[in-house]
């Protein structure tokens, strides 16, 4: 059992099952809202406000930075509202749902040779549909909140999450017949291992013969976050929360920590599949020094395309969701069709 | 029967929107989603209430309902003094609110027969475009919001203080400087802020260049502006729009080049923009060129400000000799006129304030039908109202 | 076209200027409207005021719009009626400031007088057409009977009158007929009252006196007024 010797090496100790499994819970648990807080402040605090000429919080903690902190603080100590009108159990249920997608979406996410929760071998395919599970989350709360804006933030969410969920498995795919394996840790493999016209120092980053896969796939995942330029949902300035106008307290910070959390995620699996995850070049692919490397080494890519993500929030209007279908059914998925014919013809030719 | 011409498809779409405005206010709702947007709403620039009737997305019917705002100015000015009338009247536009002073103390200048000094009208014209700076570049900001980009409106606001603060120089106030007086103004220029407002007026044009870039360039402004609000050029003028609105749609009509009056803008050169689609992007490109082109004005008087009194002869307690007259300015939000009917008293004896936004959102119930809902907030944003200036 | 205001009351009494534009507009516009026309007057260099017959109201508003008069410039009333509040109305500190006696009857209408200007009726109806092409406008006004406040509506002439009529009705009580649907536009829909009329009280007054011109006090040594 693969997980077994993963922690042995590092630890020399000997675990057992249960003793691994909550240590893995626990590790996820701590690991997401961290990731959250740390997206949060960085981008959403500081570099959105940089960007926009001013300071952001600078209030709580040097240079602002337990705002988030204060924040998380505030909204656990607020009532716990319910719509009159609202179904009560799916209402309370629906930050659960959205939430529980992004704890599972961690799981798959390497950050060594040897450190994953789950070396599942078809990680990226369980990636793939536990992220779906959000869409439900969201209807769910546009529906309870029996507001009208909620609904037609939930309406509009559905229609653009499906829809942008095919041009993000198809950009996959295309990095999948690359690599040969649905496994996480394989597709890294296959990135440290491979060659590009026989030069093999840098690897094979996906993100140099995938491109288009990658700016279709970052596409989608801004896409999936309902981020501008694709933020209908949650349109702000129309519909004023959408499907999360009605939450407030633990309840909303749940959604919120769904949003950052799951940006840090899909930007970490971005890091697998197209920067090659937590390998370096000059260091052999199983190399145990990585396994303490590795978590630096992803944080740094996940920074970087993170960075990417949110710079176009901030800067881009938002598509009307006439637009926005367009774009994903008469645009994107075709591209991405084309990219998974251009990959398959050179797999086999090269 | 055959095809109808313009004028007769015009007067079927009046009859059609007019009966949609009535059977708006039957309870009956037999199909569709009413859905409520404002009175308290990001989008609404104020406490401005739309009734939409959707269907799914698409609105069947909307009806802009106002007066949350209202605070009865017509009826107030019939027992305040001018100078006292001239204070409230800063604030039925608060973001450009030196230019709400000035037709009304131009009527009341016409009415006492007495003419502003040369300097004074000079520094008039001067704040009168600074104010249609500082409103119309929150204009390209929050329109920018309206559409889902967050960013210029903070750059709006940055370079707007500046503006803000060469007005709050010269007349002590930011918002409601209440400087305006019957034969001239209340105090003069402080010393350097001649070349302090040149400086400013680089900035507000660097701003506007970066606007360009960043906003008009941008291929998902376009998809969601162009378009969108197409108001024909009949159809502006027989509802009244003024200003931007108006120009954006063809009209070749500006009160400061055709029918000025007091203000000093046939002493300069500048030119009128026009755009001639009349869609919500046409009307956010004209006031861009409009900005720009008060941007050159300014420069333009601060060099030619002629040098004499500030304020000319008049009495202390103004009376008004009886008489009625309406002045007309062009003001950043379009045509604002005041009809002032004076009984020689100390008070005016009607005030009729034409604002701007009340003819540009009665336009509403016509052009919102078959829209979808994020094209209400767009063509709103386009149209540009401030609910001071609907609601008086 | 502002100079003549600065003419010196002696120039005239020598030239009186005269508006050669405004002056062939009234010809033009009198074979148009014909009998409608009650009486006119040019302010000149700023304005052309028509009165017109109340019954050809909606005509008029078609002809002119057909002549070129397209922009719709607004639609409003006066009431005529001088406030029945009176003095009472301004603060006693005020009046005394302006030299006058507080305790005087309130001024009547006989300073304006009629004419173009009204006062023959309590309420008249006043609106503003204006002509692009021509950079000209035209201030209209027409007389309502006290017995019979209607008047004919121009929702159908020019789309900005709806509103306008609507605002008319709700401040004065002036009802338009053939109006698809006059209702309150900026009160409450339960509102009773017509609030722009001379006889419905500005309540803030009667609950607190006003203060007075608090802030045009005189200087040390000077008197009111220069004239």
């Amino acid at each position: 059992m693969n997980h077994l010797a993963g922690i042995d090496p590092i630890l020399a100790l000997s675990l057992a099952y249960w003793q691994q499994s909550l240590i893995k819970v626990g590790i996820v648990a701590i690991v997401v809202p961290t990731a959250a807080l740390i997206l949060g402040y960085v981008f959403l605090l500081k570099m959105m406000s940089f960007m926009q000429s001013r300071l952001g919080p600078m209030e709580a903690g040097p240079y602002g930075l337990l705002q988030l902190l204060a924040d998380g603080a505030k909204f656990i100590q607020k009532e716990d509202i319910f719509p009159d009108a609202a179904d009560r159990r799916v209402f309370a249920l629906a930050p659960v749902v959205v939430l529980m997608s992004t704890f599972l979406l961690y799981l798959i996410i390497p950050v060594g040779p040897d450190a994953i929760s789950a070396n599942f071998d078809t990680g990226i395919f369980f990636a793939l549909a536990v992220s779906s599970l959000s869409v439900i989350g969201i209807l769910m709360a546009g529906w309870a909140s029996a507001s009208k804006y909620s609904l037609l933030g939930g309406l509009r969410a559905a229609g653009q999450l499906i829809a942008y969920e095919l041009p993000l498995v198809l950009a996959v795919v295309g990095v999948v017949i690359q690599a040969g394996t649905l496994s996480m840790q394989g597709i890294v493999h296959a990135q440290a291992t491979g060659e590009i016209f026989g030069f093999g120092w840098l690897g094979s980053p996906y993100i140099l013969t995938q491109m288009l896969g990658f700016v279709i796939f970052m596409i989608a995942v801004q896409a999936e976050l309902t981020q501008p330029p694709f933020d209908m949902p949650v349109a702000e300035s129309e519909i004023v929360g959408g499907y999360q106008v009605e939450y407030s307290g633990f309840r909303f910070l749940f959604f919120f920590m769904g949003e950052f959390g799951t940006a840090f995620a899909f930007a970490a699996i971005a890091s697998v599949l197209f920067l090659g995850g937590w390998w370096l070049p000059g260091f052999d692919a199983d190399s145990n020094w990585l396994n303490v490397l590795g978590p630096i080494v992803m944080f740094v890519k996940v920074m970087v395309v993170s960075f990417f993500i949110f710079w176009i929030r901030f800067t881009y209007p938002r598509f009307r969701e006439d637009q926005l279908q367009t774009f994903a059914w008469k645009f994107l998925i075709p591209l991405a069709l084309a990219n998974i014919v251009l990959t398959g013809i050179f797999k086999v030719v090269l | 029967m055959a095809t109808p011409t313009l004028p007769e498809r015009s007067q079927l779409a009046y009859i059609a929107s007019q009966a949609a405005d009535s059977r708006l206010n039957v309870e009956i709702e037999t199909e569709g989603m009413t859905l409520n947007i404002g009175p308290q709403h990001p989008a609404t620039h104020g406490t401005l209430r739309i009734v939409a009737k959707l269907d799914g997305e698409q609105v069947i019917a909307a009806e802009p309902i106002m007066g949350y705002m209202h605070r009865g100015y017509e009826k107030l000015s019939e027992v305040r003094t001018y100078p006292q009338v001239t204070a409230l009247v800063n604030r039925i536009d608060w973001m450009g609110s030196f230019a709400n002073e000035v037709p009304f103390i131009l009527a009341a200048e016409k009415l006492m027969e007495v003419e502003a000094p040369p300097r004074a009208q000079w520094i008039r014209t001067i704040l009168f475009e600074l104010s249609r700076i500082a409103n119309v570049v929150l204009f390209l900001g929050d329109m920018a919001v309206q559409v889902g980009a967050i960013t210029p409106v903070f750059y709006a606001f940055r370079d707007r203080e500046y503006v803000l603060n060469q007005i709050e120089a010269v007349t002590g106030g930011r918002f409601h400087p209440n400087f305006d007086r019957i034969g001239g103004l209340k105090d003069d220029l402080p010393a350097g802020w001649i070349a302090d407002t040149k400086a400013v007026l680089t900035k507000v044009d660097a701003f506007c260049d970066q606007l360009d870039t960043l906003l008009l360039g941008n291929e998902i402004f376009q998809a969601r502006c162009r378009g969108v609000g197409v108001i024909p050029a009949d159809v502006a003028l027989s509802y009244g729009l003024s200003g931007a609105n108006l120009r954006a749609s063809g009209v070749d009509h500006d009160l400061r080049r055709d029918d000025p009056s007091g203000l000093v803008h046939d002493q300069i050169d500048w030119k009128v923009w026009t755009h001639p689609d009349g869609d919500s992007f046409a009307r956010y490109w004209v006031r861009l060129q409009e900005v720009r082109e008060a941007i050159k004005m300014v420069g333009q008087l601060l060099d030619g400000i002629p040098s004499g009194p500030i304020m000319a002869k008049v009495p202390r307690i103004i009376k008004v000799p009886a008489g009625e007259a309406y002045v007309a300015t062009e003001n950043p939000l379009g045509q604002m006129g005041y009809y002032v009917l004076s009984d020689g008293d100390l008070n005016p004896f009607r005030v009729k304030i034409r604002t701007p936004s009340f003819n540009n959102i009665s336009i509403c119930p016509w052009l919102l039908r078959g829209v979808y809902v994020p094209d209400i907030v767009t063509i709103l944003g386009s149209l540009y109202f401030i609910l001071g200036d609907i609601d008086r | 076209m502002a100079d003549t205001d600065t003419e010196s009351p002696a120039a005239q009494e020598d030239a009186p200027p005269s508006d050669d534009r405004r002056e062939r507009l009234l010809e033009d516009l009198r074979p148009l409207l014909g009998d409608a026309i009650v009486s006119t007057h040019i302010d000149v260099g700023h304005d052309l005021y028509l009165r017109v017959d109340r019954a050809q109201w909606a005509d008029i508003g078609t002809r002119l719009r057909d002549r070129g008069f397209q922009f719709f410039d607004f639609l409003s009333a006066i009431d005529w009626m001088a406030s029945p509040f009176g003095r009472s109305m301004e603060s006693y500190v005020d009046t005394i400031v302006a030299g006058e006696d507080p305790t005087a009857p309130p001024a009547d209408m006989s300073m304006i007088g009629s004419g173009y200007a009204g006062g023959d009726t309590r309420f008249q109806l006043l609106a503003r057409l204006y002509s692009v092409s021509e950079s000209i406008g035209v201030v209209l006004k027409s007389d309502l009977p006290d017995d019979d406040l209607t008047i004919g509506s121009w929702s159908r002439v020019f789309g900005g009158a709806s509103w306008h009529e609507r605002e008319t009705w709700e401040m004065f009580g002036i009802t338009f007929t053939g109006h698809p649907g006059l209702r309150h536009i900026y009160l409450p829909g339960d509102f009773e009252g017509h609030p722009l009329r001379k006889d419905f009280p500005l309540l803030a007054r009667h609950v607190k006196p006003w203060p007075g011109i608090v802030d045009v006090e005189s200087m040390p040594g000077d008197d009111e007024g220069g004239n």
